[in-house]
């Protein structure tokens, strides 16, 4: 995840390089803070499955999509 | 608290319509500013300008003869409002004024002491449309390809250096995407109509428009850059909202277009960000832009610096501001006495 990415606790995210905005769902945030954070997307995907008591089949194919997404957004660095 | 230095400055560019002149947010500026106590005074070109009745942030106002009037009727004009006001500095806000401004500059200041600080006649003519793709070649600038033409004959030859679609632009104002040859053809006939010639044809470059409002002192060093992306633009194509963005390969490329123009005052330069990330450089306006009080809400206040470069004070360059400042427009309608409206008709004064 980008370092410079703003995030607020209410999930709205701004991107200072683009000037785009965005927002996101209580669990979009969880998985942006993690990521921002330097975790793994194997880190988040435990760091999910605990918290919100889902099992991996459910959780691994949202979370690799979202991921994508955020790529795909121009939210991650390089190294992921 | 240090004690502010009064001034009188003249602005220009009141005109805070729907496509806004810089006149009033370069006021709400220099109203801000720590350094200089300033007592604006409005020149008008139209006796409907906004800024005219907007006595909050315009103290006096004076209607000046249109550009097409000619240099000499300026000087007989500021010699009597300088008689009246003791000017320190004009800004002048407009791109049609400017070229008399810069002509006059010095018998400006021999006559009356009024200083300015403006780009060269030669820096002026460099950033025109018509020959900044040259520019952007010789200083390893990227900038679209685009070549002039005179006549519409020249428009079925252009496929062959150019594909759809392509941007067809006036000399000074006015810029539309062509699809098709016809579409060239009809907007030449449209802007040359309009604007004159030549007509300026531009590779399209598909992306994401970035501007930068930035001030240069004259020897090659950017004294403040900021960049801007639109978020909700009018019909006309300006910023109705923007936020200021962190973009330090945007603000290198505004550095080094001033370090090649030796740029001298204040410009908008206009940037387009490809899907691969590379920017190229559009349009460099040379004054600023409407937005530029978004740089004095990130603490860059670059009307005032300009103000401190043409009185010859002391400037720092900026380093720095604040990212993620947004700006929002709205327009107000305010309730103006007819005598004030008669009052600037008339005596050309408010």
């Amino acid at each position: 995840m980008k370092k410079n990415i703003a995030l607020s606790d209410t999930g709205f995210l701004f991107n200072p390089s683009t000037g785009d905005s965005y927002s996101t769902n209580p669990i979009g945030l969880d998985i942006i803070r993690e990521l921002k954070e330097g975790s793994s997307p194997k880190e988040v995907l435990k760091f999910i499955m605990e918290k919100y008591e889902v099992e991996e089949s459910r959780i691994e194919k949202d979370l690799g999509d979202f991921i994508d997404m955020l790529k795909s957004f121009q939210l991650m660095d390089n190294n992921g | 608290m240090v004690k502010r230095k009064k001034i009188t400055v003249g602005v220009t560019g009141l005109n805070n319509i729907d496509s806004p002149g810089p006149g009033i947010p370069v006021i709400r500026s220099l109203k801000e500013s720590k350094i200089y106590e300033v007592r604006i005074i409005g020149l008008s070109y139209e006796s409907l300008e906004p800024g005219l009745y907007m006595h909050e942030l315009v103290d006096y106002s004076y209607q000046i003869p249109l550009p097409g009037a000619g240099v000499e009727s300026l000087m007989q004009r500021l010699a009597y409002i300088n008689s009246v006001e003791k000017l320190d500095v004009i800004i002048p806000n407009f791109d049609a004024e400017l070229h008399n401004f810069i002509k006059a500059e010095k018998q400006i200041l021999d006559a009356f002491g009024i200083k300015m600080f403006l780009p060269t006649l030669e820096q002026f003519d460099a950033r025109q449309k018509s020959v900044l793709y040259n520019f952007g070649k010789e200083n390893g600038i990227k900038v679209p390809f685009s070549k002039m033409i005179f006549s519409a004959a020249e428009i079925s030859k252009l496929q062959h250096e150019f594909t759809y679609p392509m941007v067809v632009k006036g000399k000074f104002y006015d810029a539309s995407i062509a699809y098709t040859s016809d579409q060239v053809t009809s907007y030449f006939h449209k802007i040359s109509a309009k604007w004159g010639l030549p007509v300026i044809i531009q590779q399209f470059v598909s992306g994401q428009e970035v501007n930068v409002t930035a001030i240069g002192d004259g020897n090659g060093n950017c004294i403040g850059a900021v960049p801007m992306r639109k978020l909700y633009i009018t019909d006309k194509g300006k910023a109705w909202a923007g936020v200021a963005t962190d973009d330090a390969e945007l603000i290198e490329s505004a550095k080094k277009v001033i370090k090649a123009l030796k740029w001298k005052g204040g410009n908008e330069l206009e940037f387009i960000r490809n899907n691969d990330g590379e920017y190229f450089l559009l349009e460099i306006n040379p004054r600023f832009p409407a937005w530029v009080y978004l740089a004095t809400g990130c603490g860059q206040n670059h009307p005032e610096a300009l103000v401190s470069l043409a009185l010859g004070d002391k400037v720092k360059p900026f380093n720095e501001y604040i990212p993620g400042k947004m700006f929002v427009r709205y327009s107000y309608d305010m309730i103006v006495d007819l005598k004030e409206y008669e009052k600037i008709s008339t005596i050309g004064e408010l």
